[in-house]
């Protein structure tokens, strides 16, 4: 596999709330300012610190649902709350706009998109982890590229989708962005499965980069379909989910 | 200066002896892999060790099955920040398969079915300190969880122990793996938070 040249350290960063977001009932965005933010690339994610007023500390990973230019300088977390959390309710409830939280990153360099990748993008979704997807739909409209997109999102009901207005909208104002919901529970409630994959997603003959992020059930059956159907497992980055708490 | 979360704190876990810094305690058995899960038939998996003048040693399923084998009860511990306490295992230890391999290197890489690399200084793989596991809580390891058989290295962050293990190469200098290159850090000490490049 290639080797990369190892990146500077990481150090923790105070960063400031400046605006907030519901994207559902229990999914929020943080908008945040970090001075001195190096950018990052979609697919990347940061990590959380909070600090408790008797010094106990707790740490957590968030992806980045943002795209970077370098005009915005601002960092957005969707959080989506874990109801027996320790960190994810305090994000996603208690923290206000004007509020300081500490994090580091970007952290990861092989669950991202790249602008310069000349292949057309397969992006598979369960839940919340539509969020470090939508940071490169985000990104590749901000870079004007043109790679085709898809994206199959899969979610409980239309109420538990996240960004289910702003896609709407690229998919009407992005050229070659495409957009497909599978419904789990709302009638006729059906799971991601060889027919959908086979239907929305790339032909493997187009070799695609595949991107599939969600709960670990979720993302084995979508990749086990990928690979089945024939796509190249080297080109089937996945992430999974165990709900972040 | 820290900041401090004024009504953070509220719901934090029960403190728990065995946490390094920067973890919390998980019952469940989070998976964390780059790509799709490979499924390796039994008669095709191998395992061998390259030394750094190239000489290989090999076993087959069956020859890795019938090495002296261990029962291990020990902590593990995520980068992605989960730890999971006294859980069971059954493999060979690599002080085993190491025993009559002739080698004067320092740093190893450990090789995965489907590519992923990542690298062990040799003494962290030695004097009981890892092993090829191949039975989880009793069961065959399953495939999402590195079967049919993957590395244990639990004195380093999870990462370190390679899912889906075919090899072995030992290295006079130590080089980046797979997450390593992408910015985890080299050793990996998770008493000494060691989670990216600096830490």
């Amino acid at each position: 596999m290639a080797r990369a040249a190892l990146p500077g350290r990481l150090t923790w960063r105070e960063a400031t709330v400046t605006g907030e977001r519901w994207e559902t009932p229990s999914a929020r965005t943080l908008i945040l300012d970090v001075p001195d933010w190096p950018g990052h690339l979609p697919g990347q994610h940061v990590d959380v610190r909070l600090t408790a007023p008797d010094g106990y500390r707790a740490q957590r990973s968030y992806s980045i649902a943002s795209g970077w230019s370098p005009t915005a300088k601002t960092v957005e977390l969707t959080v989506q709350r874990v109801a027996d959390g320790e960190v994810s309710p305090y994000l996603a409830d208690t923290i206000e706009v004007g509020e300081q939280l500490e994090l580091r990153g970007p952290v990861g360099g092989w669950f991202v998109w790249r602008e310069t990748q000349p292949a057309p993008v397969l992006l598979i979704a369960g839940g919340s982890g539509v969020v470090p997807l939508m940071a490169m739909i985000r990104a590749r409209a901000e870079a004007k590229a043109k790679q085709p997109f898809r994206l199959i999102y899969s979610v409980r009901t239309p109420a538990d989708a996240c960004y289910a207005d702003e896609l709407a909208r690229r998919v009407r104002d992005d050229p070659g962005l495409d957009v497909r919901w599978v419904y789990t529970r709302t009638p006729p409630a059906k799971r991601i499965d060889v027919a959908t994959i086979n239907s929305y997603g790339w032909p493997a003959d187009f070799t695609p980069d595949c991107y599939v992020c969600g709960p670990t059930t979720f993302v084995e059956t979508a990749a086990d379909i990928l690979v089945a159907l024939g796509h190249d497992p080297k080109r089937i980055r996945t992430e999974r989910f165990g709900g972040t708490s | 200066m820290a900041i401090i979360s004024r009504g953070f704190g509220g719901r934090r876990r029960e403190s728990v002896d065995g946490l390094p810094p920067g973890q919390y305690l998980t019952h469940d058995f989070p998976v964390l892999s780059a790509g799709p899960t490979p499924r390796i038939p039994l008669d095709r998996w191998h395992f061998t060790i390259t030394t750094e003048t190239g000489q290989k040693t090999e076993w087959n399923w069956t020859e890795f099955l019938a090495l002296k084998s261990e029962d291990v009860t020990t902590d593990i511990h995520c980068v992605t920040k989960w730890s999971k306490l006294g859980t069971t295992w059954r493999g060979v230890s690599l002080d085993t398969l190491l025993e009559d391999v002739d080698t004067a290197a320092d740093y190893t890489m450990v090789h995965s079915f489907g590519g992923y690399t990542t690298n062990v200084p040799l003494e962290d793989l030695l004097d009981s300190k890892a092993w090829i596991a191949y039975k989880f809580d009793g069961e065959d390891l399953e495939p999402e969880h590195g079967g049919p058989a993957r590395m244990i290295v639990p004195h380093l962050y999870f990462w370190k122990s390679a899912k889906w293990v075919n090899g072995l190469t030992l290295m006079n200098e130590d080089e980046p793996g797979f997450w390593e290159a992408a910015g985890y850090h080299m050793y990996g000490d998770p008493w000494l938070e060691q989670r990216y490049q600096g830490d």
